[in-house]
């Protein structure tokens, strides 16, 4: 647990960049001594790379990193007061296990007396007592990840990082490791700072959870707030299950979805503003008697899942909607439903609409996202730059690459009821956002086309 | 009666192979001068070989063979195992660019090579002897044994030299206490390879040995069979270095497959 609130690992204005692609952009974080830090993030958002960072495996491109008031990311890793747990272990295979976890102390010159004591206490903290003399490679990988972690807390470190440690490992045992670790932390009293794409591992281990996706933070809480006050839709999508709904909010304390209108407890959005509705499934409670409920609907599967029945059902208005609940419903029999207004979570809407920066080509051609695009005559001159604005649902993709004026891959996929909400990365590197009914798959390549009377243009001054 | 042809076919095969070898072991037993001809069993051409009654040159080229091999395999091993860890540490291009040109030495001629050490030397005012068979030997054994480190470094863990790093190890002592014991097996068999390459080596050396009257193993033998006779001496010596090559080979494969029956239970 957190005792106090001074700040040990400070993180300032951290970019980095492989080649074209930036990595991390702009990431500030602080990170307060002795608490359990989570990066959480699916592949590729980055979150390993601000692990090695601190590590000091790799060098930021521009920002800071203090450590107690002091600037070290031109320190090497090997004079930082903090050590790692590798994903993939990082044994030294030629060591037995003694000499393994000995080894830290040895190249600090500890007396050997110390160092022995040392290891057999840190063993001990692993449960690994009695494989001093084992050779690491005849452990199994559980063990050998115990290893791993006393090797790391043997030498005291002021920050321990942990890189994914248990994603090699079964269900189970990572299940027995999540809460040892958690005992550990709270013996060692140190920092842990630890990766994971493993949002319930993340919820279940954290004092604060980081959720970064692309390389920058889209929210920093507790595990209780992300999980309840989620700051936007990719939060929302990525802890735990949820419904995603478009909604307006009608005025403070009331918001519409799925064709109804809700008491809630949010306010200062404006009237009539668009926003997006998260409704976690077990908040939708679900009766057989659907004459005295706020909405009606007709139960589409009911499967078990052990604890609770998950069930998708389409409501009166066409939206599908996800729910828990410890009863099963019969499917195609005709339920009521309803929603505390302390259950719907209303978030601000990022965006309405996609707007791409352009250069006019001619009176009726528009360069954006690196294609051509034919507009209706809106009387500004070649070269004159622009913005160009397209509705979601007005953006067609198309099955042949080469149909569209422009290429894009589906990066990112989000149900929100009744529809798709997707992401497309184009070649130029813009993100187009897209309602459809279609269903298409993460990582699909696609033509990207827009009709002429869809385009509305804009002189940028 | 196919697998009796696919059989005979082996033996015959390997008897061509080993004959001229099992034949100069048979003789080197016998005193006779001239090779072919029996007279009795005797070990006198072993002794008169180590007794140095015979020739001292002999001695000399045996000696200057040896030595010349040890400094010439000590030498490319520690050469090649850094090329190789950096050529590791490369990427992409870079990386197959320089892997295609350490390639390039083992596949040239001998001939060739030693050639243009020799064109190298000479433009170079260097006079040739000792030394300069020294250099060739080290500049053709060293892409070997980059060869032979390079899949150990490639099977490594490679978190285990940043897991060193962490652990408050300087980058010299994360190469020392973790990377060479890693790739210690390659760098034997690396070693030994070099080792073996130069004791075998005629092309080069004839070319970089220059006229100061150093001779070793290869070069004597080959001025000796000039002067008309093998030295009656050289039977009981091919066996000699015949054997021992063998063991060494018997050794590098033993070790490779040990390093892969320990790969397989991992």
């Amino acid at each position: 647990m957190v005792t106090n609130n001074d700040t040990i690992i400070k993180i300032e204005h951290l970019s980095k960049a492989f080649g074209d692609k930036v990595v991390l952009d702009d990431i500030n974080l602080d990170i307060r001594r002795g608490e359990f830090i989570t990066l959480l993030g699916p592949s590729g958002c980055g979150k390993t790379t601000l692990l090695r960072m601190i590590a000091g495996f790799l060098k930021p491109d521009s920002g800071v990193i203090m450590m107690e008031g002091n600037d070290i990311s031109e320190v090497p890793p090997h004079r930082r007061p903090l050590n790692t747990v590798f994903q993939r272990y990082a044994l030294f295979p030629h060591l037995n296990v003694y000499d393994n976890i000995a080894f830290g102390l040895k190249l600090n010159k500890v007396p050997a007396a110390e160092i022995e004591s040392r290891v057999r206490k840190s063993l001990k903290m692993v449960s690994m007592t009695d494989y001093e003399d084992r050779d690491v490679n005849s452990l199994s990988g559980g063990q050998q990840q115990r290893v791993a972690i006393a090797r790391a807390i043997v030498n005291r470190p002021k920050v321990l990082l942990l890189d994914e440690p248990l994603a090699a490992l079964d269900l189970k045992m990572r299940k027995d490791m999540q809460m040892e670790l958690k005992q550990m932390h709270q013996e060692l009293g140190i920092t842990f700072i630890y990766v994971t794409h493993d949002q319930e591992e993340a919820l279940t281990l954290s004092d604060t959870v980081v959720v970064m996706s692309d390389g920058k933070i889209q929210q920093i809480g507790t595990p209780i707030d992300i999980y309840n006050e989620p700051t936007n839709s990719f939060v929302a999508d990525f802890i735990g299950e949820s419904n995603i709904l478009n909604g307006t909010m009608v005025c403070d304390r009331e918001v519409e979805f799925i064709g109804h209108k809700f008491e809630c407890v949010d306010e200062g959005f404006g009237n009539n503003t668009p926003v997006d509705v998260v409704v976690r499934p077990e908040d939708i409670y679900i009766i057989a008697n659907a004459e005295n409920a706020k909405f009606t609907g007709t139960v589409k599967s009911c499967i078990f899942k052990g604890v609770h029945y998950e069930m998708f059902v389409e409501t009166d208005n066409g939206y599908e909607l996800m729910l828990q609940d410890y009863n099963a419903f019969e499917v195609g029999s005709t339920v009521g439903m309803f929603i505390k207004p302390s259950d719907i979570h209303v978030m601000a809407k990022e965006r309405t609409c996609n707007t791409f920066e352009g250069k006019m080509l001619s009176a009726t051609t528009v360069e954006i996202m690196g294609g051509e695009f034919h507009c209706a005559d809106c009387g500004l001159a070649e070269g004159e730059s622009v913005y160009a604005s397209i509705n979601f649902d007005r953006v067609e993709l198309l099955d042949n690459k080469e149909d569209g004026t422009v290429m894009g891959e589906i990066e990112f996929i989000l149900y929100k009821g009744n529809h798709y909400h997707l992401t497309v990365l184009t070649d130029s590197g813009e993100k187009v956002y897209v309602d459809t009914n279609d269903i298409w798959d993460k990582g699909d390549i696609v033509g990207i086309s827009v009709d002429i009377s869809d385009l509305h243009i804009s002189k940028r001054v | 009666m196919k697998k009796f042809f696919a059989q005979t076919y082996l033996w015959l095969l390997l008897a061509l192979l080993y004959a001229p070898i099992i034949i100069i072991g048979i003789f080197s037993f016998t005193e006779a001068k001239v090779l072919g001809n029996w007279t009795g069993f005797s070990t006198k051409l072993y002794t008169s070989l180590f007794s140095g009654g015979v020739r001292h040159s002999l001695l000399d080229a045996i000696e200057n063979t040896f030595t010349i091999a040890l400094i010439a395999a000590a030498v490319s091993t520690i050469l090649g195992s850094i090329a190789a860890i950096g050529i590791h540490n490369m990427r992409g291009r870079k990386r197959q660019a320089i892997t295609f040109l350490n390639n390039i030495p083992m596949l040239n001629p001998d001939i060739i090579t030693g050639i243009s050490l020799f064109l190298l030397f000479v433009s170079l005012g260097v006079t040739q002897g000792y030394a300069t068979v020294v250099l060739a030997h080290i500049a053709f054994c060293t892409p070997y044994v980059v060869l032979s480190v390079m899949p150990r470094l490639q099977q490594m863990n490679p978190n285990i030299y940043e897991a060193a790093l962490d652990l408050g190890a300087t980058p010299f002592q994360a190469l020392r206490k973790v990377i060479i014991p890693e790739i210690r097996p390659g760098m034997i068999s690396g070693f030994i390879l070099a080792f073996t390459l130069s004791i075998d080596d005629f092309a080069v050396t004839i070319f970089t040995i220059g006229n100061q009257g150093l001779e070793t193993l290869s070069t004597f033998i080959y001025a000796d069979a000039r002067k008309g006779g093998l030295t009656p001496e050289l039977r009981p010596l091919s066996t000699i270095i015949f054997v021992t090559v063998l063991l060494l080979l018997i050794i590098i494969n033993v070790r490779a497959r040990r390093a892969a029956r320990k790969q397989e239970n991992i």
